[in-house]
């Protein structure tokens, strides 16, 4: 065949021109740079301008950053040093390192036990947060409140033990009891709890200095320590609140209903900031006369209150994406409400509220910073108060800023990155 | 023939039925659940009235009547340092919606250049946005209002900012950016200005009108008019006209930066304060909306802008008529709860020093008079209010522009 067609058409090609790479246009990271930054007048200009406004930024940061001081005592050392370059004061952090983490009255021979908390914590949430590791690992997680109360408040160890002693009683009095119904388990559960609670606050009041770490009063607290406190306290409070929040406000109950609407409503109208003010200077009024509770506790109590009202409202557009027919699948296989809403309604309904919800937790763990404005000396209060304040280091606002700014960035930053990667994980619609 | 009867009925009605019958338990739930309210609610109101009698207070809002006793510098309306504490709380009040319809503005305006920016096909301004975009969202607003305030702060003061020179000129030759603020020219009001004014609000309505025209036309006969131009006509023409007409009642009143060699003189002054606050909510809500922004765009599928495009619309005509109005249903719930977050988030005013009704009724008032109760009920209910406000406009706005189903 290929004979005659070489004889009768001249021009048909009889063997294979050798491979050659494409055109240089067209290829690499030249077609790349014309495909992604210059494919037009426009996007020429627009890259242009971006590059230029990188480049400015750059250059006044880079030198701030890499020509700073470390070691310096004051700014008027650094000034003398820099004789006006600009670079940066970073001696500030050095200096303030325990303050800026711990706040300015924590023991600094007890710092060991806020970072063994924080070390700790990081290895107990691993299994909450990564599936995939052995489920008995979560007792161990159950166990880090009363660790971490223990390690950071001081004081004997038999409250926490007692506490926790609380806890377990009340838990097998409600697997006891919940045959009967899971009204009546909860309430067996609390009843037990509350009782070895009362006989544990006398244990531990009549032996207050057995097996005892040194006790640091709550207004101690502060620094970055104080926003993850509070941060993770308040998430992790408000979850549960808000959970049943959500599902008072779906209720068909017009007085639970209701109830939790006015609640939810109220909450999310007024600003964070004005609920700290009733920590500060109105709850007080409303508290048994000659109770004190101390302030840090009044805060954690609004902050929670604040934060379950919008993860109530999160896990209420769960519940309303489901399906209908989910809730009646549940109906029909005769579950009763609280095995309806365990079993089927919950599991499906949080997995979809997943984003949501990082989304508030990492939103309050920023908004701790607000206490600094009730005069609490979290991480911006230390900065803005006992640090800008101080003879040393007045003026050095960029650097303690900065700090500030990169260690939030790092932390919600990260939650965020997580979050994104469990959605991909928990997704099991098929695409 | 097997009959269904309810077990239950030929007994009548048994105590227990209160919680094992599923007619009745609710019921008691509820019965409950109200009871534990009052007691509760009991359990504060008595607490609240031992704790004021133990401490000789009462609850009586007499203080909004006295003086205030302290000034506040940026204020739109008149205030004195004698003037009540109510209308203290007023000028915060106002202060308040005044930023914070700023600060929605310009956070749009960012929000939406950011958003869209950030799904540009060229890869470096993709980036520079998304770093942006998480740069605000992962810092708090706090922080980031005290960076932008120090920022603010950093502008010469009025006397170096004139310096030497005394013929330095004004920026563009309009404006002055010092250490107290921006400051630019006043209009003056003269007589038959407010002639000038009313016309030019008759044309806005004007306008609205001629685009209805237009559409209608367009529905009814298929002709379509030219929109853009002839709405600039009818919107400037008239004032401008009158403006001449009447022998140019609105005059400017220029900063002066002759008059006097340590302050600038004349002008309009945005306090730094007020800047300071402003820039920092825009930047910062402007990253959460442009994040909006970008999941209400991506959520309109490829096959809407193709299936537009086989019916022969223009790429400008594409996203005006199809992928925006989509788009807009996405967009609009998140963006109401931006700008409520806007106004809730300009409570923090008082980090830098701006006097909205945080800072002068839960500040300075609840300082000078102890009447922590009074104040912070207050506050909380101007913020319930304008809450509740805001939502219910843009409630209405989300109405019109939602699906209609069924």
């Amino acid at each position: 065949m290929s004979d005659t067609h070489s004889e009768s058409i001249s021009f048909v090609r009889e063997s294979f021109l050798p491979e050659v790479p494409p055109p240089a246009a067209e290829a690499g990271p030249v077609k790349w740079l014309r495909a992604n930054l210059f494919s037009g007048a426009v996007n020429s200009v627009m890259t242009l301008l971006a590059l230029a406004l990188l480049i400015y930024i750059l250059w006044g940061f880079l030198p701030w950053l890499l020509g700073g001081n470390w070691t310096a005592s004051n700014i008027r050392e650094c000034r003398e040093i820099f004789q006006g370059s600009g670079a940066g004061c970073f001696a500030v952090l050095t200096e303030r390192w325990n303050q800026l983490l711990f706040g300015f009255s924590y023991p600094p021979s007890e710092y060991w036990r806020p970072t063994l908390s924080l070390l700790l914590l990081a290895v107990v949430i691993a299994p909450v947060l990564f599936s995939h590791l052995p489920r008995w690992l979560l007792i161990v997680t159950a166990l880090y409140p009363f660790t971490a109360y223990w390690l950071i408040w001081g004081g004997t160890i038999f409250t926490p033990v007692m506490a926790l002693a609380g806890v377990i009683a009340g838990y097998f009095a409600y697997r006891r009891a919940v045959e009967r119904g899971f009204a009546v388990g909860l309430l067996a559960g609390l009843v037990v709890a509350l009782f070895v609670w009362w006989l544990g606050g006398l244990a531990a009041a009549s032996e207050p200095d057995s097996l005892a770490l040194e006790r640091v009063p709550s207004r101690d607290m502060g620094g970055f320590m104080l926003n993850m406190i509070l941060g993770v306290v308040c998430v992790s409070l408000s979850l549960p609140i808000g959970i049943l929040l959500a599902l008072g406000r779906q209720s068909s109950l017009p007085i639970v209903k209701w109830i939790c609407v006015v609640f939810i409503e109220f909450i999310r109208g007024v600003p964070l900031i004005t609920l700290l003010f009733v920590a500060n200077v109105v709850l007080a009024y409303f508290l048994p006369p000659g109770t004190n509770f101390d302030l840090i506790l009044r805060v954690i109590i609004m902050i929670t209150m604040f934060a379950s009202a919008y993860i109530a409202e999160v896990i209420r557009g769960g519940l309303a994406a489901l399906p209908r027919g989910q809730y009646e699948a549940a109906d029909s296989l005769g579950l009763d409400y609280a095995q309806a809403m365990r079993l089927i309604i919950l599991p499906q309904a949080l997995k979809i509220s997943i984003p949501g919800i990082v989304n508030v937790a990492v939103g309050l763990f920023k908004d701790t910073t607000l206490v600094s404005i009730i005069s609490m000396f979290d991480l911006v209060g230390m900065i803005r108060g006992p640090i800008l304040a101080s003879t040393d280091w007045n003026g050095v606002y960029w650097e303690l800023f900065g700090f500030a700014a990169l260690l939030f960035f790092v932390v919600c930053y990260g939650i965020s990155q997580y979050s994104q990667w469990l959605e991909r994980k928990l997704a099991t619609d098929h695409r | 023939m097997t009959t269904f009867t309810d077990p239950q009925q030929d007994g009548g009605f048994r105590l227990s039925m209160l919680l094992n019958d599923t007619r009745y338990r609710g019921l008691t739930f509820q019965f409950i659940a109200l009871l534990l309210l009052i007691g509760f609610m009991a359990f504060l109101g008595m607490n609240l009235v031992s704790n004021l009698a133990a401490a000789g207070l009462n609850i009586s809002y007499e203080f909004l009547g006295e003086p205030a006793g302290y000034d506040i510098n940026q204020r739109l309306i008149d205030y004195t340092s004698q003037s009540t504490h109510f209308r203290a709380a007023m000028v915060g009040l106002l202060n308040t919606l005044l930023v914070a319809v700023l600060a929605c503005l310009t956070a749009t305006v960012i929000g939406v250049v950011a958003g869209v920016a950030r799904l540009s096909s060229n890869w470096l301004v993709a980036k520079v946005m998304s770093l942006y975009v998480e740069a605000f969202r992962n810092v708090p607003v706090l922080i980031w209002i005290l960076i932008i305030g120090t920022i603010v702060q950093q502008g010469p003061s009025p006397r170096v900012y004139l310096g030497d020179d005394p013929e330095r000129g004004l920026f563009l030759g309009f404006f002055a950016f010092t250490n107290r603020g921006l400051t630019a020219p006043a209009p003056v009001w003269l007589e038959g200005s407010i002639w000038v004014v009313g016309v030019f609000l008759a044309s806005i309505v004007g306008v609205f009108l001629y685009r209805r025209f237009v559409r209608k036309a367009l529905y009814d006969s298929g002709r379509l008019y030219p929109v853009f131009w002839p709405s600039v006509a009818i919107l400037l023409i008239p004032a401008i006209v009158t403006y001449f007409l009447l022998g140019q009642p609105i005059g400017i009143d220029m900063p002066d930066v002759l008059a006097n060699r340590f302050n600038l003189q004349g002008g309009f002054e945005i306090q730094r304060p007020l800047i300071a606050l402003w820039l920092a909510l825009s930047v910062y809500t402007g990253a959460f909306i442009a994040e909006n922004v970008r999941a209400g765009i991506m959520a309109v599928s490829k096959g809407q802008t193709e299936a537009a495009a086989s019916l022969g619309l223009r790429p400008r005509r594409i996203m005006n008529l199809v992928v925006l109005p989509q788009a807009l249903r996405v967009i609009i719930p998140p963006l109401i709860s931006n700008y409520l977050n806007i106004t809730k988030n300009s409570s923090l005013a008082i980090a830098v020093g701006y006097a909205d009704i945080t800072a002068t009724l839960g500040g300075i008032t609840l300082n000078q008079t102890g009447r922590a109760i009074e104040t912070v009920l207050l506050l909380m209910l101007f913020y319930l209010m304008i809450s509740l406000l805001i939502s219910a406009v843009m409630n209405v706005y989300n109405a019109s522009v939602s699906l209609k189903e069924r």
